[in-house]
């Protein structure tokens, strides 16, 4: 059967892409944030990874207004990087595993989660960073070292599912995963945040104490950090460090009990707090 | 009896529930339309044509055209969304941010190098307000 070994906790910051992508990754703006992710691309070759189940946000790119599905699953044969307004990302085509996704769509609905399956989809930044920054340069010819299964969240509209739906439904992943026959290691993301807040006169929130005690709570606390209150995240970690809820999703997908194996923060990246980290199941 | 709005005390901030996504619908499907080079082009050639697709109220009309920023999202528009048009006269997220902020962009950008925004004194409405009153 497959089964979820890992999860990780990811910010998808678009302009670490735009970094990679111009490869200027070494200056001395962007070299301590890069410098976190050596060790997690080791990490991540030695996983061994068969399928990433990306959980990631659309930033009005893909989806436009007319349309704004609270959880959509990605279930196309492959996913094309998206022109968000200044060209798509010159990086791979995502390969989906198509029947692994679609039985995971089959699995949740009939698990309680109405999801909309998605047949024809562009990915954005959202999740292509992750991609970028945990597997390194890849360039449109190439191809991703993975399958990947992707789970839209919005989070841009409020209100965005509550942590508890979140954490639930990465338990209802896990037992879609483990449901489905073929023999994989699937490794879940979980994307977005840390703190930061894009828009208005309060742009540029960051609280770092905050991020650091969600972090510590992921391996602590899991079941009490995915009850806090979508108004915690706006007013503590900025009208779009609510896009951390993602994370609950990954965290819900593993053990109750895991090892953080590795750990990442870093301020700031464009706007935002960059935050990583790592987590294995602890096995029997 | 509505949803009771626990977030409208934070300062600065517009948050972008279902209210404000139906105010701004048009504002939004209209920058998203700039994601296209075709769009783009045409909205560059003639702003005012491009905008007559769009039936955006005469203010959404009008901050866009002023490229008032702020304006567009107290009138339903969304970061995401504005982005697009930001995106399209050259302007990144950390630029417009520092528009938004009225610090400027070399302003901004330091305070982000030297660790961002503190949540100390910008959690609520209120602690603004006292600033404001010294």
């Amino acid at each position: 059967m497959a089964r979820i070994t890992a999860g990780v906790g990811c910010s998808h910051v678009p302009a670490m892409g735009v970094a990679m992508d111009t490869g200027n990754t070494q200056d001395d703006y962007w070299k301590p944030c890069f410098a976190g992710f050596e060790k997690t691309r080791e990490w991540m070759k030695n996983a061994k990874a068969d399928v990433v189940f990306l959980v990631y946000n659309d930033h009005c790119t893909a989806f436009d207004a007319s349309c704004i599905p609270t959880f959509a699953l990605g279930c196309a044969a492959e996913f094309r990087p998206a022109d968000e307004g200044w060209g798509p990302r010159p990086v791979p085509v995502v390969k989906n595993h198509q029947t692994m996704a679609s039985h995971v769509a089959q699995s949740l609905i009939l698990d309680e989660f109405d999801i909309t399956i998605m047949n024809e989809m562009e990915v954005d930044h959202g999740l292509t960073v992750p991609l970028s920054v945990m597997f390194g340069e890849h360039g449109v010819d190439d191809e991703w070292p993975v399958q990947v299964i992707p789970l839209c969240v919005n989070v841009v509209q409020f209100p965005p599912p509550t942590g508890n739906r979140c954490y639930n439904l990465g338990k209802a992943i896990r037992r879609a995963v483990e449901s489905f026959d073929e023999d994989l290691n699937v490794v879940i993301f979980g994307t977005g945040g840390m703190s930061h807040q894009l828009q208005y006169k309060r742009a540029g929130l960051i609280n770092k104490e905050w991020d650091t005690d969600f972090l510590n709570r992921l391996t602590s606390d899991p079941v009490g950090l995915s009850k806090m209150p979508h108004v915690e995240y706006l007013r503590e970690a900025g009208s779009e460090g609510v896009e951390m809820v993602m994370w609950h999703i990954m965290r819900g997908a593993l053990d109750d009990d895991v090892t953080e194996v590795h750990r990442h923060y870093h301020i700031p990246a464009s706007n935002t707090a960059v935050g990583h980290i790592i987590l294995e199941n602890n096995k029997d | 009896m509505g949803i009771k709005k626990d977030y409208e005390d934070i300062p600065g901030t517009y948050v972008f529930d279902a209210d404000a996504g139906r105010r701004g619908y048009q504002l939004n499907q209209f920058c998203i339309s700039l994601r296209l080079q075709k769009n783009r082009d045409a909205f560059n050639a003639d702003e005012e044509a491009y905008l007559d697709q769009y039936s955006m109220t005469a203010e959404q009309r009008q901050a866009v055209l002023d490229r008032d920023w702020n304006g567009m999202l107290a009138l339903g528009g969304n970061i995401y969304y504005t982005s697009k048009l930001a995106a399209n006269d050259g302007i990144n997220f950390q630029g417009l941010a520092g528009i938004m902020t009225g610090m400027g962009q070399e302003k901004y950008r330091k305070m982000m190098l030297d660790g961002g925004r503190s949540p100390d004194g910008n959690r609520y409405q209120s602690e603004w307000d006292e600033k404001d009153k010294d």
